[in-house]
C-alpha cells in the first residue's frame, strides 16, 4: 500500500468523509515516524512546500520515547505524501488527530546580560553577543545532539548560524531551534 | 573503581570506550582518545578529574560512546551496560547525556536491582529524562535538574521538557512548589539538587538546603556549568559524604569556582575548571 492510500485509509478507517469542513470532524491528520530525526526533516520539508505542518507530542498509545509527530491538514494529504516520497521519508503511522496532543513549550524565559542576551525554550538556552549577533554560547538540554549542536553553532553569527533544525535529531535540538527562533525575532 | 560515568561524546565515530579518564592542559583523556572539554559528558568527566584528584581517590571511570544525536552511540552504551553490570563493583554510577530509551532504562534497571551490592545512583541529562518517563524515579538517589528541567518533573504529564505545561515554567521563585509537586507525583529522586539562582537540595521531606552565595548570574549561559557540578557532587559522594551534603558542598563549590573566575557568559567551561582544585579546597 503506497503512502497515499495508507493516509486516506487512516481517515476513512476514523470515520472522516468527503466533507472535511464539517464542525467537529477534525480537519488534520498525523504523521508519526520512527525517529525524532525524520520529524525534523519532514517537517522542514513539509514548511518548505508551504504546507501548514505543526510538530506536536503523540498520543500515549502511539508514544515509544521521545517522540514528536506532526499535524497536518487532511485536504492536503496528496501533496504531503508527494513530499515525503520524494525524499524517501516513511512514516510509522498516519492517524487521524486525537485530542490528547501534548502542546511544545511556548513560553520563553529572557534573561539580559548587559552585552548578551540569552533565551531559554523548556530545557534549551541560547546566548548571543547583543554587539556583533554572535552565539557565544547553548547550554542545558539532556538529549546527545546538544553537545554536537553547540560546537556547531557557537562562535557562529545568527545570520550565518545553521538552524538547530537542520542538524538536530532530538526534542533538545528542537527545543533549541525555537530559542533560536525566538533569538531571530528579538535580534532581526 | 568506585565511580563509573556514563554517557555520550559529541563525535559520530567515537568508539565505545570503557576506561579510566584523566584530565590535563584543557584536555580528556579517555583510552586513547584526547577530546576538548566543552560540555556535556566531558565536562562532567573533566569536573570529576580534578575532583577525585583532589579528593585522593582513584581516577573515574569512563563508559562512552560517539553519538550526535541519532542514538547509536547510546545503544552500544546501554547493551554494554548491561553485559557488564553483573560485575559491577561501583560505589557509584553517574548516567548521563544518554538518548532517552525506556526499554533500555528498565533493563538497566533490573541488572541493577538485581546486585548484591546496589550501587548509589545519580540521573543527569537525558538520562534523567528517561528515569521520570519510565516511572523508576526513586529508585535514583540523586537527580539534578536545572530550573527548567525542575518544571519537567513537577509536570506528571509531561515525557520530556519539550512538553512541559506553561503554568510550571516559572522563575526560580516556584522551584519549592515544583519539587512538592514532583515528589507528588514520584517524579523525583531520594535526593534533588535543583540548580538555579538558588541551587536548592530536596528530599521527599522539603528542602534539606539552599545554596544562594556567591552568586555570578553570568554561569547559567555558559555550557556545561550544570554537567560539572554533577561531577563534583559525584566525586564528594564517592570520598564517602551523604548525598546531600556532597549536594551542597558541590553546589558550593561550583559558585566559588565562578566567583573567582568571574566570567562573562561568553566563557567556556574549560576556561573555568582551572579554579576548580582551589574552590574545592576552600570549601573543604
Amino acid at each position: 500500500m503506497n503512502l497515499l492510500s495508507r493516509m486516506l485509509g487512516a481517515f476513512r478507517k476514523s470515520g472522516v468523509k468527503a466533507d472535511l469542513h464539517d464542525k467537529g470532524v477534525s480537519e488534520r491528520g498525523l504523521l508519526i515516524f520512527e525517529h525524532t530525526s525524520e520529524v525534523i526533516r519532514a517537517e522542514s520539508l513539509l514548511k518548505e512546500a508551504g504546507i501548514d505542518v505543526a510538530v506536536k507530542g503523540p498520543p500515549p498509545e502511539v508514544r515509544t520515547g521521545c517522540d514528536l509527530a506532526i499535524t497536518f491538514p487532511i485536504v492536503a494529504s496528496l501533496q504531503v505524501s508527494h513530499v515525503l516520497e520524494k525524499a524517501k521519508i516513511e512514516p510509522l503511522q498516519v492517524l487521524s488527530l486525537q485530542d490528547l496532543l501534548l502542546e511544545p513549550v511556548s513560553i520563553y524565559c529572557v534573561k539580559d546580560f548587559g552585552d548578551y542576551l540569552m533565551v531559554r525554550a523548556a530545557n534549551m538556552k541560547i546566548t548571543v553577543d547583543k554587539r556583533d549577533l554572535r552565539i557565544v554560547n547553548i547550554s542545558g538540554g539532556g538529549c546527545p545532539d546538544v553537545p554536537y549542536l553547540a560546537a556547531r553553532l557557537v562562535g557562529k553569527t545568527l545570520m550565518e548560524a545553521p538552524e538547530p533544525r537542520s542538524l538536530g535529531s532530538t526534542l533538545c535540538g528542537y527545543a533549541l531551534q525555537l530559542a533560536y527562533e525566538e533569538m531571530r525575532r528579538r535580534c532581526p | 573503581m568506585p565511580l563509573m560515568i556514563v554517557g555520550t561524546v559529541p563525535y559520530e565515530n567515537f568508539p565505545l570506550t570503557y576506561s579510566g579518564c584523566s584530565f590535563k592542559d584543557g584536555r580528556l583523556n579517555l583510552g586513547r582518545e584526547s577530546i576538548p572539554v566543552l560540555r556535556g559528558t566531558p565536562a562532567l568527566l573533566a569536573a570529576a578529574c580534578i575532583a577525585s584528584e583532589v579528593l585522593g581517590l582513584e581516577k573515574p571511570r569512563a563508559l562512552v560512546a560517539g553519538d550526535i544525536g541519532l542514538g547509536d552511540g547510546s545503544r552500544q552504551v546501554y547493551a554494554h551496560i548491561v553485559k557488564y553490570l553483573p560485575e559491577c563493583n561501583e560505589q557509584i554510577i553517574v548516567f548521563h547525556y544518554l538518548q532517552p530509551d525506556v526499554d533500555w532504562h528498565n533493563r538497566i534497571l533490573i541488572k541493577i536491582e538485581e546486585l548484591d551490592r546496589r550501587p548509589i545512583l545519580v540521573a543527569d541529562a537525558g538520562y534523567m529524562y528517561v528515569a521520570k518517563m519510565s516511572g523508576f524515579a526513586a529508585s535514583y538517589d540523586l537527580f539534578t535538574p536545572d530550573v527548567g528541567e525542575m518544571a519537567f518533573l513537577a509536570d506528571e504529564s509531561a515525557p520530556h521538557p519539550f512538553y512541559t505545561r506553561g503554568f510550571l515554567l516559572q522563575e526560580d521563585d516556584g522551584v519549592p512548589e515544583l519539587i512538592r509537586r514532583a515528589y507528588e507525583h514520584e517524579n523525583a529522586a531520594r535526593y534533588l539538587l535543583v540548580k538555579g539562582k538558588t541551587d536548592i537540595v530536596a528530599s521527599v521531606n522539603g528542602i534539606v538546603a539552599d545554596i544562594s552565595e556567591p552568586c555570578v548570574e553570568n554561569m547559567e549561559p555558559i555550557g556545561g556549568t550544570g554537567d560539572s557540578l554533577t561531577g563534583i557532587v559525584a566525586a564528594l559522594i564517592c570520598c564517602g559524604r551523604s548525598v546531600p551534603e556532597s549536594a551542597a558542598l558541590g553546589a558550593k563549590t561550583n559558585r566559588i569556582v565562578g566567583h573567582v573566575a568571574n566570567p562573562t557568559p561568553a566563557w567556556s567551561i574549560a576556561d573555568l575548571l582551572s579554579c576548580l582544585p582551589q574552590a574545592l579546597r576552600d570549601v573543604l
